[in-house]
């Protein structure tokens, strides 16, 4: 058998509202169960996508909620992959260096952990455009085998 | 709709903030109006027991980033207790723990307010 056969595809479309943020991590969550992963696992990935649709509509709908967020569920065997697309401000993540939290305490600074988080909690963080100048984040977790 | 619930209670000189359900980027700022309202008060000495709380993302911890400087210059603090070991871990992978104390139980953390242990 393929090591990357598919076992479902999923999506939601949302708007672009932290009062959606509960109903991303309820379909992320199912997802992931459906998946094999087990609670520890679970809990991480449905945080990484939290903070990845925090940070769209933070950085990229600057909190106006007539955006749309797309994310797109893949599970293959051992791989479980969620791209997160919008269509608002491009940002670029690899101008955000990672966060020192001594230097945040005393700079009272209290963004830009989302994005150093998601990095801790997947195997794989990407950032891309993609056609018509959306941008795309994909966060990548491997299923233990 | 994230369900998030705050309660404010005094205990002797010490606030304590009970926290419950889910914290994050849509219910964060319900957890900033408490702040405001204790520094409005000039109450400095929080305890934030997260016993009933399931799930918390960077944005509930950035609350706890913004006020805490201001608790320490007016000699107060931001303590945590009663945390589950799935919201202890979020607060660990962003090195809280090298600026904050966690404490088991509620009482250590009222109690370490009150200065050293009286015999």
């Amino acid at each position: 058998m393929n090591a990357l056969e598919k076992i479902f595809d999923k999506q939601i479309v949302v708007r672009s509202s932290t009062d959606n943020l509960a109903q991303i991590r309820d379909f992320t969550k199912a997802a992931a169960l459906q998946s094999g992963f087990g609670e520890d696992a679970v809990g991480k990935i449905i945080l990484a996508v939290d903070e990845a649709c925090t940070n769209i509509i933070k950085h990229a709908y600057k909190f106006s909620t007539n955006g749309e967020i797309t994310i797109s569920i893949t599970s293959s065997k051992g791989k479980f992959t969620i791209a997160i697309t919008d269509e608002g401000t491009h940002f670029d993540p690899t101008q955000i260096p990672e966060p020192d939290l001594r230097e945040y305490y005393k700079q009272k600074r209290v963004g830009g952990l989302g994005m150093f988080l998601m990095k801790r909690l997947m195997d794989e963080v990407k950032y891309g455009t993609i056609t018509d100048n959306k941008n795309q984040v994909v966060l990548i977790k491997y299923l233990p085998q | 709709m994230a369900e998030f619930n705050v309660n404010l209670r005094g205990v002797g000189s010490v606030s304590v903030i009970d926290v419950k359900g889910y914290l994050d980027a849509h219910t964060a700022p319900e957890l900033e109006n408490v702040f405001n309202r204790l520094l409005d008060q000039k109450q400095y000495q929080v305890v934030v027991n997260f016993d009933d709380l399931k799930y918390i993302s960077s944005a509930g911890l950035g609350v706890f980033m913004a006020y805490v400087e201001t608790m320490r210059e007016n000699e107060g603090d931001i303590k945590f207790s009663n945390m589950k070991e799935n919201v202890y871990n979020i607060f660990d992978l962003l090195g809280f723990p090298i600026l904050y104390e966690f404490f088991k139980e509620e009482n250590e953390a009222i109690k370490k307010f009150s200065g050293p242990e009286q015999s």
